[in-house]
């Protein structure tokens, strides 16, 4: 499928020709965010400083990405090579509609994150380096979304991942370190696994660059042997651990409850979206027989891991462990619109990644409101919050719906397509998953809100009575700091639900330029195909 | 550890350490070395340094905190990347400034900048994470 009627000429790769200055914006995401992680980094002793710097940087980075997005949607694929040093042997950073919406929807969402940790961390929080590492956490992803060379996208995974280990134990509690070690050593042997994966790619082809290898790919007589194989199944377990996909999700649930909320919140909007987006990339653009033939595979990991996350999600009572799983059925979701394949479907899975990395992150928010309004994270302990804020109440329902894939909301269309496209490609099972598990997320959501928002106080309350919540209002939850971040994000989310055009577009366009990738192939090598 | 012999020579060993990570660094360019493993010579003298004299002594002798130092190595090496965008190149192509200096041609380049950024990194954050097990140690 990926390429197999393009002819590009080579020789033309091997002119340089003056870069525009627009085509910098290729690598702003990624530079912003290392300039402003390494002056926090030398500024991290003033307390104060931080969180206006982090924020600064942050701002400025979803402006670069919106830049970005922009001049894509003009120009088509971008592609700016690292030091002029031409592809395949240089590395390459290409940018098309896929990479750069991620990076975009991310980069909102961690401007969100540093304004709400403005309120949640500590000035300790601050001077072990919350900042630093949340933008350096933003240059691995972004750099994942927008580099175009396998390797190089192996080294941004190390960043983010190394970031995320340092954003984990800040703070230093005991429950913190487990978290982090079952996280850490999961993560370990995954990154370990792709980098197998890369190496015995590199020792079939001779290329790392994407666009190198999906040509080479595509021109390979024997598509399935069995060394290709092997390398597509190495692959598809890093990044199924990385994602967070049945059977390799234990270590989400794990760690994603321990450290401060405003950190499990970015991380679960950005770091298992990051896995199911190189999985995309390399499965539909790179190895598209390969995908082909593990069809059936990753289609049963998606149901399994549809139902793991909502079963799992209904038997928890600790509030953000639950979203821990909430997180991990929106995967399977995805899963299954890479196993289908089609424009249609991959289609589905970009907007249902960018729908659950603004939810999640939300949902996050949210229970730490939750929390700092009620006292606890455990709906035993909850109650009565409908009392406090009925606002606070609607826009929890609000999330709620979205992320069960009930209309109005942005969960809504992801859903439907991806359903229709599984439906359509005769994997009736997979369509059936995906709306139980949705219609038991519902009822995992409906029983965090009449718990904690419409009962009247803790468990026990009697039915029509109110208890006074003990809860530590006031000093934290005055701020705008706390409810910007959630109402940024709930208005994204209502958006996408009611005016859904302008993302299923931008999704459709990023689907069609990864499975039929001509675009993306002359932006790097030129050539008029 | 503190015998009187390795409190005297410590020092002036540091210290040439330190010189000959400087030296490691900058012949790095063509030949073998360059900011990693200078980076490393340079941690190790202050580990030994440690060790010898206390870990506050270090701490005093290096004035900025090890990240701090890691963080401007960070910064500029970020910083190596961009001049070539006067130049309408791509990020990170090198560009070379050849200096006479009494008679001396010296070639001052990106290149040379991000590898001393990279020296400082490896400095800052071995070295931080030096002091930081030895300073246990004596507790």
């Amino acid at each position: 499928m990926a390429g197999s009627s393009v002819s590009v000429d080579l020789s033309q790769a091997m002119i340089t020709a003056p870069v525009a200055l627009g085509d910098w914006l290729v690598v702003a995401p990624s530079l912003i965010t290392i300039l402003g992680g390494a002056l926090c980094l030398m500024l991290r002793k003033n307390t104060d400083l931080q969180p206006k710097l982090g924020i600064g940087f942050l701002a400025l980075l979803v402006v670069a990405n919106l830049a970005l997005l922009i001049r894509v949607l003009d120009q088509g694929v971008i592609t700016m090579v690292m030091g002029s040093w031409l592809p395949p042997f240089g590395i390459a950073f290409t940018v098309d509609s896929l990479g750069v919406t991620l990076s975009l929807i991310g980069s909102i969402v961690a401007f969100c994150g540093g304004v709400f940790g403005a309120a949640t961390v500590d000035s300790t929080g601050r001077r072990y380096g919350f900042y630093p590492f949340l933008l350096l956490l933003m240059t691995g992803v972004c750099g994942a979304f927008l580099t175009g060379d396998i390797f190089n996208l192996y080294v941004w995974f190390e960043v983010l991942l190394i970031s995320s280990y340092g954003l984990l134990v800040l703070g230093n509690d005991r429950i913190q370190l487990d978290g982090a070690v079952k996280y850490g050593v999961l993560n370990l042997i995954g990154t370990n696994l792709f980098l197998i994966a890369t190496g015995m790619l590199y020792g079939i082809f001779g290329t790392l660059n994407m666009a190198d290898l999906a040509m080479k790919v595509a021109a390979l007589e024997n598509p399935a042997s069995g060394t290709l194989a092997t390398v597509a199944a190495l692959y598809f377990l890093a990044f199924a651990m990385k994602a967070a996909a049945f059977p390799v999700n234990f270590w989400l649930p794990a760690s994603y409850h321990t450290p401060n909320v405003v950190v499990s919140a970015v991380f679960a909007g950005l770091l298992t979206k990051v896995g199911v987006y190189a999985l995309i990339r390399i499965f539909v653009l790179i190895l598209p027989a390969s995908r082909g033939y593990m069809a059936d595979v990753i289609a049963l990991v998606a149901i399994a891991t549809l139902l793991t996350g909502a079963i799992g999600a209904l038997a928890q009572s600790e509030v953000r462990r639950l979203l821990g799983y909430v997180v991990i059925a929106g995967i399977g979701s995805m899963l299954a619109g890479v196993a289908v394949g089609s424009t249609l479907a991959v289609s589905g899975a970009i907007f249902y990644a960018v729908h659950s990395i603004i939810v999640m992150t939300a949902l996050y928010f949210a229970a730490g409101i939750m929390n700092m309004m009620g006292g606890s994270y455990d709906l035993r302990q909850l109650g009565g919050l409908y009392q406090k804020s009925a606002a606070f109440a609607a826009v929890f329902l609000v999330l709620g719906f979205a992320v069960s894939g009930l209309p109005p909301f942005s969960g809504f269309w992801p859903k439907v397509i991806l359903v229709d496209a599984a439906f359509a490609d005769g994997r009736a099972w997979l369509g059936a998953a995906i709306l139980f598990s949705g219609f038991l997320t519902t009822l995992a959501m409906g029983r965090v809100w009449i718990f904690a928002f419409w009962r009247g106080g803790p468990e026990g309350t009697a039915d029509g009575e109110t208890v006074a919540v003990t809860g530590e209002t006031g000093t934290q939850l005055s701020g705008a700091a706390v409810w910007l971040p959630l109402g940024i994000l709930t208005a994204l989310v209502v958006y996408f639900g009611l005016q859904p055009e302008w993302m299923l577009e931008l999704s459709t366009q990023g689907a069609s330029g990864i499975v039929e990738p001509l675009g993306y192939l002359r932006s790097v090598f030129g050539g008029q195909g | 550890m503190r015998t009187i012999i390795f409190r005297t020579i410590a020092p002036y060993l540091s210290a040439l350490m330190v010189l000959f990570s400087i030296f490691v660094l900058l012949r790095g360019h063509n030949e073998p070395g360059g900011g990693f493993i200078g980076g490393l010579i340079a941690a190790s003298a202050l580990a030994i340094f440690g060790i010898a004299c206390g870990v506050a002594s270090v701490r005093r002798a290096i004035v900025f905190h090890p990240m701090g130092v890691s963080g401007f190595g960070l910064f500029l090496s970020a910083l190596a990347g961009l001049p070539s965008i006067f130049k309408a190149q791509a990020f990170m192509t090198s560009q070379w400034l050849d200096v006479h200096l009494f008679g001396v041609e010296i070639a001052l380049s990106t290149p040379l900048f991000f590898d001393i950024g990279v020296y400082l990194v490896v400095v800052g954050a071995i070295g931080s994470i030096a002091l930081a097990l030895e300073e246990r140690e004596v507790d």
